[in-house]
């Protein structure tokens, strides 16, 4: 299981970054990706290969003050 | 000469500040542009899937982008926000805020300088929001920052310069940009800030929630910048007492 954004998800074991991004329908320009309390360089998101319990967070900016 | 605000190696000839918060993606870029704004601030929060609509999309390009730290409740989350985005690859600005009070949304003035200190030493230029205290003020100048953002009023009240004596403090005393930022309603309430000596307003909410919302923005723009050549110009003295006349006291018809 891997938990992305806080929804916990089965399946995505062994997938890249780029993978999981395009799987569950994120876009992959103006966004950070956060894994395991770690910012991923945009760089290593084609080679960083998914694992169990791995915790991911996806940001980008909105409207705010 | 121009008149120039300069924050961390940054020029800017606007002194307006724009949030982009609680309105339509589509009324974005009339405001910027009816705002003259040449910086507007972004929130960082958890991406959605699927085909939204972007907030950059909207934004007027050469617009420097100033997320802030909304959400931090401390020190420590503010500077993983600011990491973030700054990773997201839209500059170095950052504002700080951390707030641990939910009713009246009031900064951590203690949390916010070591929030400064980290990321000012990280190469952030860094804008913190803070409540008006000399004190604290003096806290962020020394932890690096480009700016103090003292609010007029709590966040989102429109309620105006509540603290204005206060912030004609750190005006006086704390050698670096003063921005107001937070509860000013009005553009006369952005105004008396500028004549004070305010360095730029940042409002949000004001726009916002105005009829109009790029017609406010440019009500905004016109009272920053009279305010703004106003204190250039040095307004005139304040009398306390009697009247001064301002025609001639000689040459009555009747004399």
């Amino acid at each position: 299981m891997i938990t992305v954004c806080g929804k916990e998800l089965e399946g995505l074991e062994g997938r890249t970054i780029v993978e999981m991004l395009k799987e569950l329908g994120y876009k992959n320009t103006y966004i950070a990706v956060e894994m395991n309390g770690e910012i991923l360089k945009r760089e290593n998101y084609s080679s960083t290969v998914l694992k169990e319990n791995d915790r991911l967070e996806v940001v980008n900016f909105v409207g705010g003050g | 000469m121009a008149d120039i605000l300069k924050l961390g190696n940054h020029e800017f000839t606007s002194r307006f500040i724009l949030g982009s918060g609680k309105y339509s993606l589509d009324l974005i870029k009339a405001a910027v542009e009816n705002a003259g704004a040449q910086i507007i601030t972004l929130a960082l929060r958890r991406a959605a899937t699927g085909n939204v609509a972007n907030i950059l999309d909207y934004i007027p390009k050469g617009v420097t982008l100033l997320p802030n730290t909304s959400g931090a409740r401390n020190a420590e989350e503010a500077v993983r926000i600011a990491r973030l985005a700054r990773e997201v690859g839209c500059g170095d600005f950052i504002k700080i805020e951390c707030i641990r009070d939910s009713k009246y949304l009031l900064p951590d003035n203690y949390e916010t300088a070591k929030a400064t200190e980290i990321l000012a030493k990280e190469g952030f230029v860094v804008m913190p929001y803070m409540y008006p205290d000399l004190n604290a003020a003096r806290d962020m100048a020394n932890a690096g920052a480009a700016c103090i953002m003292p609010l007029g009023a709590p966040i989102g009240t429109n309620k105006g310069l509540c603290t204005k004596d206060f912030i004609k403090i750190l005006i006086d005393e704390i050698d670096l940009p003063v921005i107001v930022d937070a509860g000013i309603g009005r553009p006369s309430q952005a105004c008396e800030a500028m004549e004070m000596g305010a360095a730029a307003v940042m409002a949000n909410t004001a726009i916002a929630t105005a009829g109009d919302v790029p017609a406010m923005a440019e009500a905004f723009k016109k009272a920053i910048e009279a305010g703004r050549a106003a204190y250039l110009a040095g307004p005139g003295r304040v009398l306390d007492k009697g009247a001064s006349a301002s025609s001639p006291l000689t040459g009555f018809l009747a004399d």
